[in-house]
């Protein structure tokens, strides 16, 4: 973005985004709203608490544990579809049933399922997360080179080689954008699940913030929880840039 | 060139030449298209032959059977006498499209055959750098193949080839995408590798003249279903040196006599 000729770093629109959010503040036009600068007060001190620092870690740990095993099994999932027919015209629809699926509409089912604890939510978590990961991979496989399969089925590649050496790197791009997009979807899961299996971590804190009218407190874990999204998501975006070289020459 | 005028010499004395390969009536079917109808054909060993023929006929589909990464609908193909049930280590593929790891650097790609051998990374990378420096690519170990041009493209294909020392080497149409002189250096080089390699080499092309000029034997496929019409074995200009070849009254006849069988197809 460029301004009178000077060129602005990155996000430099936020900075207008946060100037408009203290003015309305200041004008106190409603309740909702508290000035910026009072949020970022009741930031540092919420982060402080042993209350915030718990919910951070119980939403860390479903949060890490969801996108472990939705990765875990997504993607070997999808490169396997993409390569079995047979696979493939199994799963696919089940696969694109749950991925626009409104998935919020399960969770009192998994919670019939898997009681009211962490499992439910880790599940939840994956379960937002998973479909996209393997339709992505899926997809990265199918564009795959077919002489470059040919290739090291020719020089003797054993069906591992060939997936870790072959398909797993000639789908990375598609892969990790799939990742993005999944963890991005998992930020969702994890917080739904908090709020509607049990309340435990951040969930509990916006239930708690939202319930005696604390908005201050509400928009700064939201802002938290923003920022930890973003951060891992612009770290994997910067991922897909160092594969991108090849990306287009597969 | 000694050594290979006394393998002409015993060869042509015995009358009959081994062979490394033998594809012994071949068919094969792409659901109703007929690719293959019985073909059978000897390569001999040591010697390159060159698959000809008018496009679609069936070049690739042959030296994809003998590679074992295809299944022929009937007939088998012999590789020093056993019979082939899928690829191995007697036979590497140059692949018309080189077919490289683009996430890969040259080194990897070239000591990628190894590494599927289980040669250990010192060694493989070692044996690498050597094929590198043999095929001109000495300084690029580390360049990604994006960042080469097509000629070069084709050598990493040609070095990873090598690299694993098989006894038939099959190339797929190798030097199409290189511009003319580059494809004329690699025709010189590749008669350098059959006079040192003591190799099999059986090679597809689509012109006539590189078939005549690099040939021992080229075989002539006829257009779909494929069979061998005509087995023709140039002799006389090959130990004239390669600047002679071009102009020798054999060479031109033999260019001459492939065109007029062919033409027929091509109007
Ligand atoms: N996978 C396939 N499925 C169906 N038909 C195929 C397949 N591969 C090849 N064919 C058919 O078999 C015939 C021979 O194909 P092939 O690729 O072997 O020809 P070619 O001689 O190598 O041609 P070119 O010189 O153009 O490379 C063609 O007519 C093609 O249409
Ligand atoms: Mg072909």
């Amino acid at each position: 973005m460029k301004l009178f000729g000077y060129r602005l770093p990155g996000m430099s629109s936020l900075i207008i985004w946060g100037l408009l959010w203290e003015i309305v503040g200041q004008l106190g036009l409603t309740f909702f709203v508290p000035p910026l600068s009072e949020v970022i007060v009741t930031l540092y001190e919420v982060i402080q608490t042993s209350a915030f620092q718990k919910a951070l870690f119980e939403t860390a740990y479903a949060f890490l544990a969801g996108v472990f095993f939705a990765i875990i099994i997504g993607i070997p999932t999808g490169i396997l579809m993409g390569r079995t027919r047979l696979l493939d015209e199994l799963l696919l629809p089940w696969v694109n049933v749950f991925l626009s699926a409104p998935l919020t509409a399960l969770v009192p089912v998994l919670m019939v399922l898997f009681g009211f604890g962490m499992k439910a939510i880790i599940i939840t978590t994956t379960l937002f997360a998973i479909w996209i990961i393997i339709l992505n991979s899926r997809a990265g496989v199918k564009q795959i080179n077919r002489s470059l399969v040919e290739m090291a089925h020719s020089f003797g590649a054993s069906p591992t080689d060939a997936f870790f050496k072959i398909y797993l790197w000639a789908a990375l791009p598609e892969i990790l954008g799939g990742v993005r997009i999944g963890i991005i979807r998992a930020v969702k899961g994890v917080i739904i699940g908090q709020l509607l299996i049990s309340i435990v971590g951040f969930g509990a804190l916006f239930e708690l913030y939202s319930a005696n009218f604390l908005m201050g407190h509400f928009w700064a874990v939201l802002i938290v929880l923003f920022a930890l999204a973003f951060t891992i998501s612009e770290f994997l975006a910067y991922l897909e840039r160092r594969v991108a070289y090849y990306a287009a020459k597969r | 060139m000694a050594m290979s005028q006394t393998k002409m010499a015993v060869a042509e004395a015995d009358g009959v030449l081994e062979s490394a390969v033998s594809t012994r009536n071949i068919s094969k079917n792409y659901g109703e298209v007929e690719a293959l109808r019985d073909l059978s054909l000897e390569f001999p060993r040591g010697q390159l032959t060159s698959l000809l023929g008018p496009s679609g006929c069936g070049k690739t589909t042959l030296l994809k059977i003998i590679a074992g990464l295809l299944e022929p609908t009937s007939g088998e193909v012999e590789v020093n006498g056993s019979k082939v049930t899928g690829p191995g280590p007697d036979r590497a593929f140059v692949f018309q499209d080189f077919a490289l790891l683009p996430w890969a650097s040259v080194i990897r790609n070239v000591s990628f055959g190894l590494e599927m051998r289980g040669v250990a990374k010192s060694e493989r990378e070692a044996i690498a750098e050597r094929y590198i420096r043999e095929v001109g690519l000495a300084g690029f170990e580390h360049a990604y193949p994006h960042e080469l041009s097509g000629g070069m493209r084709q050598r990493v294909g040609l070095a990873r080839a090598l690299s694993v020392d098989s006894q038939v080497l099959l190339m797929d149409e190798p030097f199409s995408a290189v511009d003319e002189q580059t494809r004329r250096k690699f025709q010189e080089d590749l008669l350098g590798l059959v006079q040192n390699e003591n190799k099999t080499f059986i090679f597809v092309t689509h012109s006539i003249e590189e078939a005549v000029y690099v040939s021992d034997q080229i075989a002539i496929l006829l257009p779909r279903p494929s069979r061998v019409s005509e087995i023709i074995r140039p002799s006389g200009f090959r130990n004239k040196g390669v600047d002679n070849i071009r102009r020798d009254p054999e060479y031109l006849d033999i260019v001459d006599e492939i065109w007029a069988s062919l033409r027929t197809y091509v109007e």
